[in-house]
């Protein structure tokens, strides 16, 4: 998969279906490895912090998007530019506290749930994307940005859509070299 | 024109790759008799040229090599101190080999540290706030490029001072970084870098940029 060198930067194209194909596997897997369904909710947001510190750089080197100076403004790069570099999607974004630090990212089309219409009952707290809250959470962290990422609304448990909801935490510590 | 070195430093300043990339570097090796017309002295855990530069033989080259044994810092192969050696007439005529010292990793895993706080050091002295770090470091011999990515990573490139398109060279550093480091699945984060495919793409994008020339790639 890797870009050949010295040419044009060129996204080398696989199948979509592959990908999520591999995604369904991934969750089947870990359903099987584990009983409750936090269980494999847990692992699936550590896999996807696993994703998120690494996908981080890959975005900031592909998009040279400055860095943001606010929530809503990282929020909006999340929804209008990662989301659409790697999902192909473009989910709205609304910002749901006085505070200014909680926001919802609204996907009204999910690829990761293309073949799946709704949760067998036996798992039906299971959050089967809960691997992009993982990569959100990370990607933040590594650019000093906590935040808890869960999933408000899901599609495939009944509700209307589907929302991811951010809320950033207090900002991370400054540790002594102190980096702007 | 060339690049003469590329250092990249993690978020806790500690360096996690580094490459050498210009020529190999000229010794000058000769036959000398009793006194020795050039001064040394020790700097450091090295003999160097102190005074009296001739044929080849420059101001701040260290001595490497005796009668072909290779020197160990101050002292030579069998562990005689180098000056006291040098002194006695009885060891001429000798053979020494000068040439510039080349830096140890040691050396520069603190140059790299000590260059991660003078990079924090500069974006405080700003008079702005949220200023960057130090950018560029000029000198007459090369020009030190530093780029610190939003995650705290620095790509550090050492080039000649006529070199253009360094700045493009970075970001293409980042781009091979987040690509064979980061998406290699053996490597950990802020781990010294070892991956080949790393070193390979990363020797290419600098002959690219060398082969551009001082306009720059693309012109």
């Amino acid at each position: 998969m890797s870009r050949p060198p010295g040419r044009k930067q060129e996204y080398h194209k696989i199948s979509r279906e592959l990908f999520v194909l591999t995604y369904g596997a991934l969750v089947a897997q870990l359903c099987k490895d584990y009983e409750k369904d936090e269980d494999v909710n847990t692992c699936l947001d550590r896999m996807g912090y696993g994703i998120g510190v690494r996908l981080i750089d890959d975005f900031l080197a592909r998009s040279s998007v400055k860095k943001c100076r606010s929530y809503s403004e990282t929020a909006d790069v999340i929804a209008q530019v990662a989301f659409k570099m790697y999902l192909g999607v473009t989910p709205s974004v609304s910002c749901s506290s006085a505070a200014g630090n909680e926001f919802s990212l609204i996907l009204d089309k999910n690829p990761l749930v293309d073949f799946v219409e709704e949760l067998p009952a036996e798992r039906a707290s299971l959050c089967y994307c809960n691997l992009l809250c993982g990569v959100i959470r990370g990607a933040l962290e590594m650019v000093h940005l906590a935040a808890e990422v869960t999933f408000l609304q899901d599609r495939l448990k009944g509700d209307a859509v589907t929302e991811i909801g951010i809320t950033f935490l207090r900002k991370a510590e400054d540790r002594k070299h102190k980096r702007n | 024109m060339a690049i003469f070195s590329v250092y990249v430093v993690n978020k806790a300043g500690g360096l996690i790759y580094q490459l050498d990339h210009y020529a190999p570097r000229a010794d000058t090796e000769k036959t000398f008799s009793f006194p020795l017309d050039l001064v040394l002295r020790p700097h450091d855990e090295r003999v160097v040229v102190a005074f009296g530069q001739r044929d080849g033989i420059r101001v701040g080259h260290a001595v490497l090599a005796i009668n072909g044994a290779e020197v160990n810092g101050r002292f030579t192969a069998d562990g005689k101190d180098v000056l006291e050696f040098l002194n006695n007439p009885a060891n001429y005529p000798v053979s020494i080999r000068f040439g510039r010292h080349r830096l140890s990793s040691n050396e520069k895993l603190m140059l790299a540290s000590m260059f991660h706080s003078l990079f924090a050091i500069g974006s405080q002295l700003s008079p702005e706030v949220g200023s960057s770090g130090i950018e560029m470091l000029e000198t007459d011999t090369f020009k030190l490029h530093c780029f610190q990515t939003l995650t705290g990573i620095k790509f550090v490139v050492l080039a000649d001072p006529r070199q253009a398109g360094i700045d493009s060279l970075l970001r293409k550093i980042y781009e091979i970084y987040s690509d064979f480091a980061l998406k290699n699945p053996f490597y950990s984060l802020e781990m010294p870098i070892r991956c080949e495919l790393f070193d390979q793409n990363l020797k290419l994008a600098l002959e690219v940029a060398e082969k551009a020339g001082p306009f720059g790639p693309g012109s």
